[in-house]
């Protein structure tokens, strides 16, 4: 094999392993959290020992909302979401909250002091990954009666545009 | 022949470069002392904050600082656990929220034996810049210790949004 022939097969190769390492950086990754998608199912003990699956509210319209003590975005949010669990709760709604506090004791004693009326379980890494990634708070997803991902909030949010959504989605059934 | 070989050997290098997949960064062991690069995004910051204009940087500019500076900061996270381990920037360390009492005294341990010039850059992302729990408490502790040569990260958003979205580096763990 001549010299010249060794060089171009070197080069097309090195073309090749570059264009491998620019497709693996900048290939999109689907969205888990696309609207219309399920939403990813989890399965968690929230705060009060209790076993706590997404799946199991399959039927109603979810509210799961990313959270946690030391955000005051989220902390905001709360007392509307107590007031929206006693208002929809009747008609098959359901707030779920994923705190992303590192310890569960603020947790426990938030959950008291606002006298939070829904499930409240500490999420990891790995469930806020199945979400697309929790990279800063709030995030919160609307989830309808078929268990697809409605709509998905990042950072505060008006009251009007859960109620609105919640009570939509409540209406379609 | 010679030159063949020769232009071989600079393309394989420049493609180990290109598959390198996190930057060398300074490591403690060493303490390195630098000014930190101008560049754009300065009218990013905010007009008005408790930590004085010349401490902030723009994500911008950090990720430029990382990719062009031949010796780089120290950079330190001070949020919260489980964004740490989605995402963080490569070579990062972890001290813990900036906003307890642990976050505090990992942060006091960790630059106690740097010289009080050391580069250091400072980063949270939790949540909006104005609701940041952390990063003011993490920059009073530095400042208060004396240390001059320090910046923090004005993440206006998120680190989803302003960082990870932005295209720039991350790593996980």
């Amino acid at each position: 094999m001549s010299s010249k022939r060794i060089l171009i097969y070197g080069v097309v190769a090195l073309c090749l392993l570059g264009l491998y390492i620019a497709s693996r950086h900048t290939a999109q990754k689907p969205k888990p959290t696309a609207k219309g998608n399920v939403a990813p199912d989890f399965t968690v003990t929230d705060i009060e020992g209790k076993k706590l699956s997404l799946s199991d509210y399959r039927g109603k319209v979810v509210l799961l909302d990313f959270w946690a003590t030391w955000c005051s975005p989220c902390r905001e949010e709360i007392p509307h979401f107590v007031d929206m669990q006693n208002q929809y709760g009747p008609q098959g709604f359901q707030v779920i909250g994923i705190s992303m506090d590192d310890d569960v004791k603020p947790v426990r004693e938030f959950y008291q002091q606002f006298k939070m009326n829904y499930p409240v379980a500490i999420g990891d890494d790995k469930l806020a990954e199945s979400f697309g990634g929790v990279l800063g708070l709030p995030v919160n997803f609307i989830i309808d009666r078929e268990g697809r991902i409605h709509a998905k909030h990042l950072g505060a949010t008006e009251a009007s545009v859960f109620d609105g959504e919640v009570s939509d989605l409540l209406a379609r059934h | 022949m010679k030159h063949y070989i020769s232009i071989i050997a600079i393309l394989v290098s420049l493609s180990a470069f290109a598959v390198a997949q996190e930057p060398v960064l300074f490591d403690g062991t060493n303490p390195i002392v630098l000014s930190f690069q101008g560049g754009s995004g300065q009218s990013a910051l905010p007009a008005s904050d408790a930590i004085p204009p010349a401490h902030l940087m723009t994500p911008e500019q950090l990720n430029q600082t990382l990719k062009t500076a031949k010796h780089k900061p120290l950079v330190l996270n001070i949020g919260p656990r489980s964004m740490y381990t989605q995402a963080h920037i490569p070579g990062a360390e972890y001290m813990g929220a900036g906003s307890s009492d642990a976050g505090q005294q990992k942060l006091r341990e960790r630059v106690k034996s740097l010289p009080k010039n050391s580069a250091i850059v400072l980063y949270c992302g939790c949540c909006p810049w104005s609701h940041c729990p952390n990063v003011h408490p993490a920059y009073q502790l530095l400042h208060s210790l004396g240390y001059t040569n320090m910046k923090v990260v004005y993440i206006a958003n998120d680190f989803g949004t302003d960082w990870v979205n932005m295209g720039y580096p991350v790593a996980k763990g």
